[in-house]
């Protein structure tokens, strides 16, 4: 019964990270690089809390999430694709506006408290299965649909997909709208399920760590829906670790194991062959005219 | 209809001109924003942007604010001009305020005229240490520096609070997750009398002379320019990329540790949990603002310091809660990457066909 209880805290602790892995994969296969998941995360988080907080049904909460964190992204995609802004200052911009955004619009929510989304099935509830079905889902419509096609076609190579006469701006508007959605649904199965609280820059830098399971699990959904359960299987080893009080190790030491893993994954497995996985027009502008 | 299509050559005019479209963006974003949370627009500016600087206390604050951002800045231009983005100078930050504060600490209660030269070389090489190991990956196993250096913010963070908690603890204090107060001799020397304006500020200027020399003079400088323009050239002219990303990390690493160990040794005056409100990451707006140019870091140093103590002052004089400067801060750089489509491309109006 324990081990069936901390397989559900696995799974709970991964789901955010599977969103907004998911999400940012499918951006960085249309070719474009969004650093501005962990801003659009705490948007989602604080967006869905005060939904929630102010008596809605939590599916709303989880649409509204979804919603701020797409209406963030679309300011990212005027950057990028509106104005062939530098991608990766463009992402940091993001992060820092979400950052003080949500602080902002959620400081008189702090404390508040809110129910916890229902368990349906094993203790867990919807969403984390929502999120292994999205992974699904991802992979199939990836690699096995026409658009799936496009949206690879145009992260590989964008003056090539342009020429073939699709709207490689467009595809990319899509792929960072998307990815801002679940990024913001993510964030808002913090603040509504993990927690279930809203506090300022709640998300810990799991934004950043989602960015790095997409490089850890190559640009593929399955793989990264891997690396986000071992992430989560990380955090709820400290938080054992920590309850038990059975080691006597300090709590800011295991609060370090995440980042420290996160490094240590990126050292091991980013070697060049793991790079020429990655979409080949990654982080590049692309010009009508050019 | 409205599109925009490329120069021949960027416009050096709107380089310039860019940075002050975005400041008057993002005043015209925070009057409507103002109004929005029911203030009057024309108070809150007026207690953001004016009220803290109307007397000689407040423009003194403004230096004491803009000193760490004109140093990190400094160094983050470096590696941004050669497409190196070190995003993580706030745990540089962080553990160069550990080491240069540890050792006044350790050497507690000696007070004589080699402990301060002494602490600011710990916080340099504390920065440079923390720089290391995003510099060691990027050129051994080509790991993303981005995602290491912001990693090692949050350990940063962790390291700090546990020292507070435990060694660095002020023996004395009602257990209380703070150092001693430093000793008189492990301050910096304050160089403007009643203020805390402290020697920080000179460090700052100097440093960004150094950076202007840098820069313009010598051949390190040309070989970040080239790298960051044209790397094919850089590669073809036999540049060695490792050393540019090791260099403009050092730089970068050293200076974050310099700014640490300033705060420390500076208005805070002991080691807290927290040292920074975050001025490694608004740094990076610093530096883009200021065109990665020494001149202008320090220019955009002190409008963005403005922008903290206007945050502080709209909340003491108008209720305005305080993370209206993080979102001040993050329209800037928004309106200002906005703005620079106009360096390389022009808008033409057309009428559909």
């Amino acid at each position: 019964m324990t081990d069936f209880l901390i397989l559900g805290s696995i799974a709970m602790a991964a789901t955010p990270l599977v969103f907004a892995a998911l999400g940012e994969l499918v951006t960085e296969r249309a070719g474009v690089l969004n650093l501005g998941v962990e801003g659009m995360m705490l948007m989602g988080a604080v967006c869905g809390f005060i939904a929630v907080a102010s008596g809605a049904h939590w599916i709303v909460g989880a649409a509204a999430g979804a919603l701020a964190g797409a209406c963030l992204a679309s300011l990212f995609a005027a950057l990028v694709l509106g104005f062939a802004a530098n991608q990766v200052a463009s992402g940091l911009a993001l992060t820092i506006f979400g950052t003080g955004l949500s602080a902002l619009i959620g400081s008189n929510y702090v404390g508040t408290p809110v129910d916890k989304i229902p368990a349906v099935l094993w203790g867990l509830d919807p969403m984390v299965f929502a999120a292994l079905a999205m992974s699904a889902a991802i992979a199939l419509w990836l690699y096995r649909t026409r658009q799936g096609l496009i949206l690879r076609a145009v992260g590989e190579n964008a003056e090539a997909a342009h020429a073939h006469g699709h709207t490689v701006l467009k595809v990319r508007l899509l792929a960072i709208m998307f990815g801002g959605a679940m990024s913001g649904l993510g964030g808002a199965y913090l603040s509504l399920a993990y927690t279930p609280l809203w506090a300022e820059g709640m998300t810990a830098g799991r934004g950043w760590i989602a960015l790095a399971l997409v490089v850890f699990g190559a640009w593929r959904p399955g793989r990264v829906l891997i690396g986000a359960y071992l992430f989560g299987s990380v955090g709820v080893l400290q938080l054992h670790a920590q309850s038990s009080g059975l080691l006597a190790i300090p709590s800011e030491i295991l609060s370090m194991l995440p980042y420290i893993a996160t490094i240590a994954v990126l050292a091991l497995l980013t070697t060049r062959q793991q790079q020429s996985r990655a979409p080949a027009a990654l982080g590049q502008a692309f010009h009508r005219l050019r | 209809m409205l599109r925009i299509e490329p120069r021949p050559t960027p416009s050096r005019r709107m380089t310039l001109a860019a940075p002050l479209l975005a400041l008057a963006l993002t005043v015209a974003t925070g009057a409507t924003l103002f109004s929005a949370l029911g203030h009057d627009p024309g108070a809150a500016l007026y207690h953001f942007f004016v009220g803290p600087i109307s007397d000689r206390y407040g423009l003194a604050e403004m230096g004491v604010k803009a000193a760490p951002l004109i140093l990190i800045a400094l160094g983050l231009s470096l590696g941004f001009r050669a497409g190196i983005w070190n995003i993580g100078a706030e745990g540089q930050l962080i553990f160069g305020a550990i080491c240069g504060g540890g050792v006044a600490l350790a050497l507690y209660p000696y007070d004589g005229a080699w402990v301060l030269p002494l602490m600011l070389v710990a916080g340099v090489a504390g920065g440079m240490v923390w720089a290391a190991l995003p510099a060691l990956l990027r050129t051994w196993r080509n790991t993303s520096e981005i995602l290491t250096s912001l990693m090692m913010v949050y350990i940063a963070a962790l390291v700090l609070r546990l020292l507070m908690n435990d060694l660095l603890r002020d023996p004395d204090g009602f257990s209380f997750p703070e150092s001693r107060l430093l000793t008189n001799g492990a301050l910096l020397p304050i160089i403007l009398s009643e203020t805390r304006l402290h020697l920080g500020a000179a460090f700052a200027i100097a440093a960004a002379l150094l950076v202007w020399i840098l820069t313009r003079h010598t051949l390190i400088g040309f070989q970040i320019k080239v790298a960051g323009l044209a790397p094919n050239a850089a590669r073809y002219a036999g540049f060695d990329h490792n050393r540019l990303i090791w260099l403009t990390f050092m730089i970068s690493g050293g200076l974050a540790g310099l700014a640490g160990v300033g705060e420390v040794a500076g208005p805070i005056g002991q080691l807290v949990p927290v040292v920074s409100p975050g001025y490694g990451f608004t740094a990076i707006i610093v530096a883009f603002l200021g065109r990665l140019h020494p001149v202008g870091i320090v220019l955009a140093a002190l409008v963005i310091a403005l922008s903290y103590l206007g945050g502080e002052n709209a909340q003491i004089n108008a209720g305005l809660p305080l993370a209206v400067t993080g979102v001040f801060q993050g329209l800037l750089l928004f309106f200002l990457l906005a703005c620079d489509v106009l360096i390389q491309y022009r808008i033409r109006w057309r009428r559909a066909p």
